[in-house]
């Protein structure tokens, strides 16, 4: 038995997925917002991985599993939608990425 | 681990998820992401989940940042000179991340309680993950190639244009 309880693990989850949220609402880059994006999944998958070990399931790190194939598609589409959209109009900031607001 | 060394890996770890959102050039942003993904998967390997923490390092830390480089390296980014959003946003999103924060941490002390289980032998074995996984899981699997399938056509798709 790991002697660091849960409670700290899912503590260190909580802190590092607002560390995620911050990033997504205070920078303009689109690429810097993708990354805290993967800082948000990272800190589910120890929240995951944390749970999986206190339960005594391997279901949680079998999730963890799926949640880094859909980051890995979801960031080479990503990227690439961002390589499009740098292509046509020249920046990567989100303010200026206005084309779809009303 | 000791407690002690929870310690120091988290505030390491927070760091360097920090520096990640707050560093204005993005060649750093992607090297403390980097940092993070790497200290995350040593606290995998505390909780036993090892395979899991080799997959961390090989196709994040690996895979996945280095799309970010290259990503970063073809459109030439330099850092920029207005980092954030104005000031009245950025106070709104800090005031609003740490009542996220205070939201989560309530909600998952009620979780944490629960008493430990014991585990079964061989847990977090590469031979234990790939049970669940073959068996219970088996068509999420699939559906998995179909989605990194689709990825791989739409990443072409797009970037061929």
């Amino acid at each position: 038995m790991s002697p660091t309880p849960l409670a700290w693990y899912l503590g260190l989850s909580a802190v590092l997925f607002t560390v995620g949220v911050l990033g997504v609402l205070v920078r303009r880059n689109v690429i810097i917002i993708f990354m805290a994006i993967e800082i948000m999944l990272n800190a589910v998958n120890l929240a995951f991985v944390a749970f999986a070990r206190s339960l005594g399931s391997m279901d949680g790190q079998v999730m963890v599993f799926f949640v880094m194939t859909v980051a890995a598609a979801e960031a080479a589409v990503g990227l690439a939608i961002i390589l499009a959209i740098f292509r046509s109009r020249g920046t990567t900031n989100a303010d200026e990425l206005v084309s779809l607001k009303w | 681990m000791s407690e002690l060394l929870f310690l120091v890996l988290a505030v390491l770890t927070v760091t360097a998820a920090t520096s990640v959102v707050a560093v204005a050039n993005p060649v750093r942003s992607a090297l403390g992401l980097v940092a993070t993904l790497f200290l995350l998967s040593i606290f995998f390997v505390a909780l036993d989940a090892q395979l899991v923490a080799v997959l961390q390092v090989i196709v994040y830390a690996g895979a996945i940042v280095v799309l970010f480089l290259f990503v970063i390296m073809l459109l030439n980014l330099q850092g920029e000179r207005r980092v954030t959003g104005g000031m009245g946003l950025v106070a709104a999103a800090t005031a609003g991340a740490l009542a996220l924060t205070a939201f989560l941490v309530t909600l998952l002390a009620r979780a944490a309680t629960a008493p430990a289980a014991t585990l079964p032998p061989g847990f977090g074995e590469t031979r234990a993950l790939a049970e669940r996984l073959f068996t219970a899981h088996l068509l999420a699997f699939e559906l998995t190639s179909l989605l990194l399938l689709v990825a791989v056509v739409g990443a072409v798709a797009l970037s061929r244009r």
